[in-house]
């Protein structure tokens, strides 16, 4: 394909844009849970993001980047002319960078996955018209934009309803926190390594029957459950903070939860957003380097190193200032209200991935933590943001398309 | 992007009304102080008292208004609005009333006569107990939100209310008994005086009925 040089580095330095804008902002808001409960520091929080972002996206993100690289646009339809889907998803790619910009400067709560859905959707409409768009599977991403924060929601009250049952209403919630806090652990890990088994990890290559999915699941969830409960006997109560409940040292022992939860974010946000970034440019490199539209081709695992490195990248020069001031004013929300909310959302996400559906990471947890305010759990939650957020959904896809469509038609008279 | 997640966490109302309570019960206590002085006869240090019991519900007014700016319509809690702001309401009587009080007293130069002196005394500390225990429930108001108001906290604050009830129960027949020696002597003194000290006797009455509702206003958190 002619000029293919000339798209590859453009596709890896628009990913890398986009990359960018996801690790600066997007991340911040998913670890903010665990810096704002002191689970843990700043520091600590960018090491465990870069680790589990990473992993994230290589073990689960594949089928997210085959949905947004292939599964919204009829890509038959560009055979013809196959520089058409790469000036498209050029064109989306920057798009969406832009708008993550524009939205991040004005302080809209804006998702990255609507953004480059409605920049896909955006193109494909403008360059080869409406039937481009394979509506059902559109249609399909958005509804799941409704069901991701409910399901998110219902799993959050069930987790934190059970912490109140299990835990908080006994007389001694000291003693069941001990005893049930790695029963937790054990249960986040373990379905979040099964997801990871069944729905992510075909992509690269390795193939686990069930039985041992169940078996290995179970063993790390055992291990990691262990370790976390030889954390918590290491907490001494406080016998002067509070006599009657010990709600304190509770709290504490929920905030060696926080950091599974953390890692369980992270990794979800891998997952799902990295794949997001990574899909478009994945898109490009199979058009540019076979000058054919495949259909099957593998996507490079240097792509999704870029990705991953991008992120690490935005979360080192900008994501630390996010995480800082989303922290310290998310510190309504106490570890036992985070893990709840956390533990949810990081399920809802993988599971979503899983089965290649693009979901926003910010507002599965924003649907969590409504779940944790809905069992009395939260002491006010502002409806006003709430209604600003459910409203930022529906704009960011027009803009994202008529951004993409601008971008398009520039990048079709100068290149083309 | 930047911070909406954290947005939409409001402010936790939870520890200005502990804040606001811990104000009205120092006024409540520091009534007692004022009529000692008064008994005394030592009026300088009376209107000292005076003053800071005028300051104390100054606090709890700025405090009451910082409050209720601070929990909006718009807001989703685990308690209705209404119910919050009967309660601050209600807390907020404790200072006012003992306001009223003093004011009256230093007013009118107000000396309670010999026979009522003790009796009263015990009757301002008991009301001024009442307070207390309010005090006391509602630092448990944390506690109540941690556990999403249900389980052992419930009941552990359910004792508290009751140990409230007791002490106001004892503040109507303190209140009762005191009529009782005031009429016994009131042909002997000044009528508009005995007015006056009836009027006194009530309001002190009240502080002890209003901390009785703190305890109501937290009950009816409970009940739903």
């Amino acid at each position: 394909m002619p000029d293919a040089n000339i798209y590859l580095a453009l596709a890896a330095v628009f990913g890398l844009f986009m990359a960018w804008g996801i690790g600066a902002n997007d991340v911040a808001n998913a670890m903010a849970t665990s810096v704002g409960t002191r689970a843990l520091t700043i520091r600590q929080a960018i090491l465990v993001a870069a680790i589990f972002e990473f992993t994230g996206a290589v073990l689960a993100g594949g089928e997210v980047t085959s949905t947004i690289r292939k599964g919204m646009v009829d890509a038959a339809l560009f055979t013809d002319q196959p520089q058409l889907l790469v000036f498209g998803m050029l064109a989306a790619l920057l798009a969406a960078g832009t708008w993550l910009l524009v939205a991040s400067r004005k302080g809209w709560p804006v998702s990255t996955t609507h953004s480059i859905v409605g920049a896909i959707i955006g193109f494909a409409v403008a360059g080869l018209g409406v039937d481009a768009v394979k509506w059902a599977k559109v249609g399909s991403i958005v509804l799941s934009w409704v069901v991701s924060p409910i399901t998110a929601g219902i799993i959050a009250w069930l987790i934190f309803s059970s912490i109140q049952w299990l835990i908080l209403s006994r007389s001694r919630p000291i003693t069941y926190a001990r005893r049930y806090a790695p029963l937790y652990i054990f249960l986040t890990v373990f379905l979040i390594t099964l997801v990871t088994l069944f729905k992510g990890l075909k992509h690269v290559g390795l193939h686990v029957a069930t039985s041992h999915a169940y078996l290995i699941a179970a063993l790390v969830g055992v291990v990691v459950a262990l370790t976390g409960g030889w954390f918590i006997s290491r907490i001494k109560i406080d016998e002067q903070a509070e006599r009657e409940f010990h709600f304190d040292t509770v709290e504490r022992i929920f905030g060696v939860l926080m950091v599974v939860t953390a890692c369980s974010m992270a990794f979800a946000h891998g997952s799902n957003d990295v794949a997001n970034a990574i899909g478009p440019v994945a898109a490009i490199i199979s058009v540019a380097n076979s000058g054919t539209v495949g259909l099957q081709s593998a996507i490079p695992i240097w792509v999704l190193f870029l990705g991953g490195a991008g992120i690490v990248f935005g979360l080192a020069t900008y994501g630390r200032k996010v995480i800082a001031t989303v922290g310290s004013d998310i510190t309504h929300l106490t570890p036992s209200r985070g893990f709840s909310a956390g533990v949810a959302a990081a399920l809802t996400i993988v599971i979503a991935s899983g089965t290649g559906l693009p979901i926003s990471t910010t507002h599965t947890l924003v649907g969590a933590v409504l779940g944790v305010g809905l069992a009395r759990g939260i002491s006010a939650l502002n409806l006003d943001v709430v209604g600003r957020i459910f409203a930022s959904w529906i704009i960011t896809i027009p803009a994202g398309a008529v951004l993409s469509i601008i971008f398009y038609f520039s990048l079709k008279f100068l290149l083309g | 992007m930047g911070n909406y997640l954290a947005n939409i966490f409001a402010a936790s109302p939870v520890r200005p009304i502990q804040e606001h309570m811990e104000q009205c019960y120092r006024a409540s206590d520091e009534l007692v102080d004022f009529f000692r002085h008064t008994i005394a006869g030592d009026w300088d240090a009376a209107r000292v008292s005076r003053q800071r019991i005028v300051d104390l519900e100054h606090a709890a007014d700025g405090l009451k208004k910082q409050l209720r700016g601070q929990i909006p319509k718009r807001l989703f809690m685990p308690v209705p609005r209404e119910d919050l702001l009967d309660l601050i309401w209600v807390q907020d009587q404790i200072p006012n009333r003992a306001r009223d009080i003093s004011g009256l007293v230093i007013g009118r130069e107000i000396t309670l006569p010999e026979v009522i002196q003790d009796s009263f005394l015990a009757f301002v500390a008991r009301n001024a107990d009442a307070a207390k225990m309010a005090r006391k429930t509602i630092n448990e108001l944390d506690e109540l939100y941690e556990t999403g108001f249900q389980g052992a906290e419930v009941q552990l604050v359910e004792t508290l209310i009751n140990e409230l009830d007791q002490i106001e129960d004892d503040t109507d027949d303190m209140q009762a008994s005191i009529r009782k020696q005031l009429f016994d002597i009131e042909q002997q003194l000044p009528p508009i005086e005995v007015m006056f000290l009836y009027r006194i006797i009530e309001l002190t009455g009240d502080i002890g009925d209003m901390a009785e509702r703190v305890g109501r206003r937290l009950e009816l958190m409970l009940a739903r």
